[in-house]
């Protein structure tokens, strides 16, 4: 196998309008190193790699690739120089087995395709790589822990000598990420490859990374070797000088007695036929955040589509206060129940309509003296709203803006006052800190802990092991449909968590 | 030699029908499924089966060949093809509206242009007499296959192949499930789109010619009777495989013929209604084959039908 590429961008700069999205950023990563790219949303870090992928010309600066400067136009020709970036988003075709994504990535694909030859070179080249992959299988059926080793090999096929992650282990259980980034570490080692990896992780970054920098605001925040900086010194790296709010802490304990949400054998399918569900037994207690934690694609998205109405369950029973719930408006409104599924913007939102729109529709059709009526109350959805906005700290430049252009977090943040207004009793969230900055998930983590407290019963179905972790007070793990372990927080452990995680149990 | 064959004609009518009928169903179908496949839905094949009907007519007409015809036909929807998959290209527009627009077009400018050949005749496709062992009229009539007939089931079966076998078959799907994706390994998806639009154009052209040339192998306002549009329909019903294509197609032939058969035996009661059954064929096949609770299998991630 061919050598690492040591890679050095110089006073890097990209600029958008008048505000600088990077401001002369210099990185030196050596032949072989494994180098971790820290820092918030917004930071930088997508707009620095982009910048050496050739996604976005650079206003200023220069990239060295094996020390000499080169202008990269696009991906195409990153592909050519041996760069190579695995996305956080996935960039196989569904439809297409692994081994056509594997060809067509080519630069050199013939006309005509021998697949004869095709296979055997695949073979060939499968054996020297650290991953066992079914290639005969559509994407779309493969688990996200498959797909992500997919994209890296992909990488490799098309012979690149340094590759980006943008945070890989997002999608992984504890053991898979463990895995895939201790053979690209050993890669590395080995003098094949040289990695620039995002990550939001410090325990990640100080197991595998040799050295790494932080953004903040555009700019090199510090750097150094792994290991010469303590943690909380990376953190002051990313966060600069702001204070941040920690969780509110939970207190009193659930309610024995009352058993909000129930279900009993539940069974579905989801729109794809692919996967199915069997819930044998699930109950949520009033002051009670129960947190289902599990790696993404193990059912745990058929699940919220049933509790939230979106998917027909074929058997079982899914009972809200004692009594059959099946999700339509009425019900949620009577039993009190919320439900927040996973990227708000696209799930919970209408999103070319105003802040203060989509802050009104569970209210919009009530007036104030309980009826319903023709006309909307425009004026008092509109108060309404600037109240909420104030209460809930949505940063937005008015209420009239879509909310569309509001950042996630504040998205999430309007989301939560629509939802959390009204006295509630049963509150499903999905995901609700994916792809947050660390100010808005406290935030909204917070904002979910005090719905708790104050006697809701919680659902959370979270990919983020940490915040299940944080949050709950009971744990189950769902994997291939089925929840499959049950664990108190106090009594959790996270190896048993991972194992069950991965299926192995 | 005229042999009274009773009920029998019913059956052997629709098998004639479904080979006679069917070519054009088949080429647009072929069409739209290249296009599809890449992404995009033009609802325009319509049209451009009736201007290429008429273009081909009208070559034939003027240079005496029946397969300059079908080129000049195939030329046309080219033509077609390109301005739907360059307007397609275009911020904000909606494909399923210039494919409207573009129907409306095609038929408007077929008609304009094509009045001074509603007289002429032209030569028509030569045909194959498969029914030449037997002594039955009837069995003579139904197996005449014409050559683009045979040159569509061909089709059917390359393009079925070449999705799979070829580079040009898996980029085309690529840039039809995830633009996004093909985009990253560098392809161009617009050209792919256009290029694939100008295909399925060409196919619809093709199918046109052999409307005009061969059955009925005239040229009127009336030539289709929304067989473009039909053909779309049937793409879905087919989810996107050539080879269902070829079957579907001769299905909704066979349907077609059946008013007519029916009405040469002497069931005249409510045949009006056995003339509708391509169309209720259609409207029973895409309520049978789709569920509420399932996602459409097959269907390609761009096309925005499964979402």
């Amino acid at each position: 196998m061919s050598a690492a590429l040591p890679i050095e961008t110089i006073g890097m700069t990209k600029r958008f309008g008048a505000f600088a999205a990077l401001d002369d950023v210099s990185i030196k990563i050596e032949a072989g190193g494994f180098h971790a790219l820290l820092g918030e949303n917004g930071a930088g870090k997508s707009t620095l790699v982009k910048c050496i992928m050739g996604f976005y010309a650079p206003t200023s600066g220069s990239l060295l690739v094996d020390n000499r400067e080169v202008a990269i136009a696009g991906p195409k020709a990153a592909q050519a120089q041996g760069l190579g970036m695995v996305y956080q988003h996935f960039t196989l075709v569904p439809s297409l087995t692994g081994a056509e994504n594997l060809v067509i990535a080519r630069a050199d694909v013939p006309r005509l395709i021998d697949w004869g030859r095709e296979r055997a070179a695949l073979a060939a080249f499968m054996a020297g790589m650290p991953f066992r992959l079914d290639l005969d299988r559509p994407v779309a059926t493969l688990s996200a822990g498959e797909k992500q080793k997919l994209e890296i090999v992909k990488q490799l096929s098309l012979k690149a000598r340094f590759l980006i992650l943008d945070e890989p282990t997002s999608v992984l259980t504890p053991a898979e990420a463990e895995e895939v980034l201790g053979l690209l570490r050993g890669m590395t080692d080995a003098g094949a490859l040289t990695v620039l990896m995002i990550s939001h992780k410090f325990r990640e970054v100080e197991t595998f990374a040799r050295s790494f920098s932080v953004l903040r605001r555009g700019r090199l925040a510090g750097g150094g070797a792994v290991g010469a900086v303590s943690r909380d010194d990376m953190a002051a790296m990313m966060m600069g000088e702001r204070r941040i709010r920690t969780v509110a802490a939970r207190s009193g304990s659930p309610d024995p007695d009352r058993t909000v949400l129930q279900l009993d054998g539940v069974t579905a399918t989801d729109p794809s036929g692919l996967r199915r569900i069997a819930i044998d037994s699930l109950s949520v207690r009033a002051r009670e955040i129960v947190g289902i934690a599990g790696v993404s694609g193990n059912g745990q998205k058929e699940l919220a589509d049933v509790l939230g109405g979106q998917v027909r369950a074929t058997g079982g029973r899914v009972a809200v206060a004692g009594a059959p719930y099946a999700g339509t408006r009425a019900e949620s409104r009577s039993r009190r129940v919320r439900f927040i599924p996973e990227e708000p913007l696209r799930n919970a939102c209408a999103p070319q309509m105003s802040v203060a729109e989509n802050i009104g529709f569970r209210a919009f059709d009530r007036r104030t003296d309980g009826r319903t009526g023709f006309w909307l109350d425009t004026g008092g959805l509109r108060r309404r709203a600037r109240d909420l906005i104030a209460r809930f700290g949505v940063k937005t430049a008015s209420a009239e803006a879509p909310i569309a252009t509001l950042s996630g977090g504040n998205v999430q943040r309007a989301v939560l006052a629509r939802e959390l207004t009204d006295p509630v009793d049963l509150l499903i969230v999905v995901n609700p800190c994916f792809g947050l900055d660390f100010a808005a998930v406290s935030d909204i983590r917070s904002r979910i802990v005090a719905a708790r407290n104050g006697g809701t019963a919680v659902l959370l179905i979270s990919e983020d092991l940490d915040e299940i972790l944080e949050l709950s007070d009971r744990i189950l793990v769902m994997s291939e449909g089925r929840l499959v372990y049950e664990t108190t927080a106090a009594e959790a452990e996270i190896g048993a968590i991972g194992r069950h995680m991965a299926g192995h149990h | 030699m005229s042999q009274d064959l009773g009920l029998w004609t019913v059956p052997l009518a629709v098998i004639g029908g479904a080979i006679r009928v069917s070519t054009p169903f088949l080429f647009v179908s072929l069409g739209e499924t290249i296009t599809e496949r890449a992404g995009r839905i033009n609802l325009g094949l319509e049209g451009t089966l009736v201007f290429g009907a008429m273009a081909a007519y009208a070559t034939a007409v003027l240079t005496g060949s029946a397969w300059t015809g079908v080129a000049a036909a195939g030329l046309a929807g080219a033509g077609f093809g390109l301005v739907h998959g360059v307007i397609c290209s275009l911020p904000r527009v909606n494909d399923v509206a210039v494919g409207i627009a573009l129907m409306l077009f095609g038929l408007g400018l077929a008609f304009f242009l094509g009045k001074p050949f509603i007289q002429p005749s032209a030569p028509p496709l030569p045909a194959i007499p498969f029914g030449f062992w037997s002594d039955l009229p009837q069995v003579q009539a139904a197996l005449r296959v014409n050559v683009l007939f045979l040159v569509g089931a061909a089709l059917s079966v390359v393009l079925w192949w070449a999705f799979r076998h070829t580079r040009a078959g898996l980029v085309v799907r690529a840039v039809g499930d995830s633009a996004e994706a093909a985009r990253a390994m560098g392809y161009s998806v617009t050209r792919v789109r256009v290029l694939a639009t100008m295909a399925g154009g060409v196919l619809a052209g093709i199918g046109g010619a052999y409307l005009s040339l061969y059955y009925p192998g005239s040229w009127n306002e009336g030539i289709s009777s929304g067989q473009g549009l039909m053909a779309v329909a049937l793409v879905i019903f087919a989810r996107w495989n050539p080879l269902a294509c070829f079957g579907a197609a001769l299905l909704f032939g066979g349907a077609g013929a059946l008013g007519p058969a029916l009405q040469s035996v002497g069931v005249s009661s409510g045949y009006y209604l056995f003339y509708a059954a391509p169309y209720v064929l259609t409207l029973a096949l895409l309520v049978a084959t789709s569920s509420p609770d399932r996602a459409l299998a097959g269907a390609p991630g761009e096309l925005g039908l499964s979402r």
